[in-house]
């Protein structure tokens, strides 16, 4: 399990630009399941075919990551950048991006104080010695990822875009467990999540599941000094009850947990003050879907440097399996 | 000319029917079939029946104005910006008012009545009236209805080696290549949605989606340009005179990337200059109609205009033209592919 995120997180998949994750994912899945496709906005979905009588599951995780994209290139060969999804700017200075093309560079500030820092104050360094030289590595609208390796620490892993490569991968996982559910499975690995949850909503329009449950992480509280957050690294899946862009289905809430207690699974509720999931379109689809959300509990996101919890990541995974052959005649 | 007509025409949010009417008179020849919907979107179709890929193009009728929501006892109009408007380009403005076309003055205090903090800043909207030289709220009532808007005056005109200027360029010059491309001798169907209420959040693009339910749509548009002194050449969003740009990301969509692509060298190939738009905020169309349903392959291309949102916004003709080009040659390349297959 620690191979495949290590794979995924080390991919390239700035939003909109996800097809070489869609196209791992593809390779790691494709003989597990019954039917496979990539749609309009190049969402990968999966399909495992239930028996009669069963309902049908989206389970969504997206593939893309948050990033930059180029909007100028100076005489001297600095470049100026717009932000691609969530960037927080003490996270950037000094960091490392790497782009479309292949071309390295690193992030520095103008002279600024740090309280007045904006993106436009920010600038790439790619070695180029003028503008010329620029152009041949990258080119203007081209889309750049935190450029970062995966570590292994033991139990806890940190590498970037754990947001959302470690929900793609315990759908990965968890659809390789599963043998014949008696739901049918769409796993769906959506685009462009970072920008406003647009491929969940176009998937979900197409397959109008029964029941929606998004795969993505969430924030924990228990670093030093932390904003107050009652979700703990290693304390087991987090099983959602709100967040800005959903108020979970009380009776998917309480699937998820009943399916926790009956199969020993370590769980926690999660509360998420800020931020949204694909749960958040998937719900609002046509009539309605009944969803909610498995996070798995991660540190630091949104910086280069997310850290999980591989007993999380496998508590996340049996809750998938879980779904697979409960009874949906509740929802 | 089609574009002065186009701009010098009045079409609040919500409020497009002049601009509708005059487009719908100019493609009627040139479509099989025509409809205003329920939100008020004109939809000319080209080819309805025919096999081939089903092509949008999409433009805005609606532009940002005031709306009258108050007359007082002394014959002033209140009025609040539909759309985004700065309030410190309003000041001392000719407008013309309603369905009357009631001339007036965007009035306020004189600089001598004007206490020395007043001098150091700039009006507010609440601090502005329209004057229409009524002289009682009696009179002001028998001319103008709450809830008319207020349109700013401005002439279309030429400037400069190849500029023009004029109001609603934002987005009327999308109008215009629509009209223009429609006329375009193509076997596929070609559907031209002209949309309503996108300066106050997108509103119409969805619906026309709904029903057109295209395979690929092209949204054209008069984007911001921001190549004006005082601003770091790094800021500039677009560039006057540097060819139509060409959305990568802003903040409601990521155009499809092929198509994206595909565009860019299509320009290379037919020689025609392009900029890569270089901001990640605004937002057109683009973005609802990318939604629809199951999702649909867009790409934005836009004209550059400076000072959009305000009485006079400037733009080149080249530019115009270029984008004209660029998507002539794409529905060419389209109707290539489809002859061949």
């Amino acid at each position: 399990m620690k191979t495949v995120i290590k794979q995924l997180t080390e991919a390239f998949g700035p939003s909109g630009y996800e097809t070489e994750v869609t196209e791992l994912i593809k390779s790691l899945v494709e003989k597990h399941v019954d039917e496979i496709k990539t749609d309009v906005l190049g969402n990968l979905i999966a399909t495992k075919k239930g028996s009669p009588g069963g309902k049908t599951i989206m389970l969504a995780a997206h593939t893309d990551e948050i990033g930059v994209v180029v909007t100028h290139i100076d005489d001297k060969g600095f470049l100026r950048f717009g932000n691609v999804g969530g960037v927080g700017i003490p996270t950037l200075v000094g960091n490392r991006v790497r782009f479309a093309g292949g071309a390295i560079g690193t992030i520095y500030h103008e002279k600024s104080s740090w309280k007045e820092l904006s993106l436009d104050k920010l600038y790439i360094d790619i070695g180029a010695e003028n503008k010329a030289e620029a152009l041949k590595k990258v080119k203007l609208g081209e889309f750049g990822i935190f450029h970062r390796e995966f570590e292994d620490l033991g139990n806890r892993l940190i590498a970037k875009s754990m947001d959302d490569r470690v929900g793609c991968a315990v759908l990965i996982e968890a659809l390789k467990k599963i043998e014949s559910p008696t739901n049918t499975l769409y796993f769906v690995f959506t685009t462009q999540e970072e920008v406003g949850l647009r491929g969940a909503r176009t998937a979900a329009y197409g397959i109008e599941p029964d029941l929606g449950i998004a795969l993505d992480v969430t924030l924990t509280g228990d670093m030093p000094e932390a904003r107050r957050m009652e979700v703990s690294l290693g304390h087991g899946a987090a099983i959602k009850v709100k967040d800005s862009s959903i108020i979970v289905h009380p009776k998917v809430k309480d699937l998820l947990v009943g399916l926790a207690e009956e199969k020993t699974i370590p769980y926690q509720m999660e509360v998420l003050e800020a931020g949204g999931t694909d749960a958040g379109a998937i719900h609002l689809t046509k009539t309605g879907v009944p969803s909610g959300a498995i996070s798995i509990p991660t540190r630091y996101v949104h910086s280069p440097s997310e850290m999980v919890d591989i007993r999380d990541v496998a508590a996340c995974v049996d809750l998938v399996v879980a779904l697979a052959n409960a009874d949906l005649a509740s929802i | 000319m089609l574009l002065a007509r186009l701009t010098e025409a009045n079409g609040a949010p919500g409020q497009e029917g002049d601009v509708r009417d005059l487009i719908r008179a100019e493609i009627e020849p040139h479509v099989h079939q025509v409809k205003t919907d329920a939100l008020g979107n004109l939809i000319a179709i080209k080819n309805p029946d025919a096999p081939g890929p089903k092509v949008m193009l999409a433009a805005h009728m609606d532009e940002v104005a005031l709306m009258i929501v108050g007359i007082e006892s002394n014959g002033y109009l209140k009025f609040r910006p539909i759309g985004g408007v700065d309030p410190r380009v309003l000041v001392a403005k000719s407008v013309v008012v309603g369905a009357k076309k009631i001339a007036g003055v965007i009035g306020s205090k004189p600089i001598h009545l004007q206490k020395p903090p007043e001098r150091e800043r700039a009006f507010t909207i609440q601090e502005l009236l329209i004057d229409i030289g009524a002289k009682n709220k009696e009179e002001a009532e028998r001319l103008v209805k709450l809830g008319e808007c207020a349109y700013f005056t401005t002439k279309h005109e030429e400037m400069g080696n190849g500029k023009i200027k004029a109001k609603a360029l934002d987005d009327r010059v999308g109008c215009d290549l629509a009209i223009r491309l429609l006329q375009e001798d193509v076997s596929f169907p070609l559907i031209a949605a002209f949309t309503v209420q996108e300066e106050v959040g997108l509103r119409g693009a969805g619906v026309a989606t709904y029903q057109i339910k295209p395979d690929l749509a092209l949204v054209l548009e008069g984007t911001t340009a921001s190549d004006v002194p005082g601003t770091d050449e790094h800021k500039h969003a677009t560039t006057v005179g540097a060819g139509p740009c060409i959305t990568v990301i802003d903040r409601v969509s990521i155009p499809h990337p092929p198509l994206v692509q595909e565009l860019f060298a299509l320009a290379e190939e037919e020689g025609i200059k392009v900029q890569v738009r270089r901001n990640t905020a605004g937002g057109t169309d683009a973005g609802k109609i990318q939604m629809s349903e199951e999702g649909v392959k867009v790409a934005t291309i836009a004209v550059p205009c400076r000072y959009i949102h305000s009485p006079v916004s400037v733009m080149s003709k080249d530019d115009y033209e270029g984008a004209y080009r660029l998507v002539r040659s794409y529905l060419k390349k389209l109707q290539e592919r489809e002859a061949s297959n």
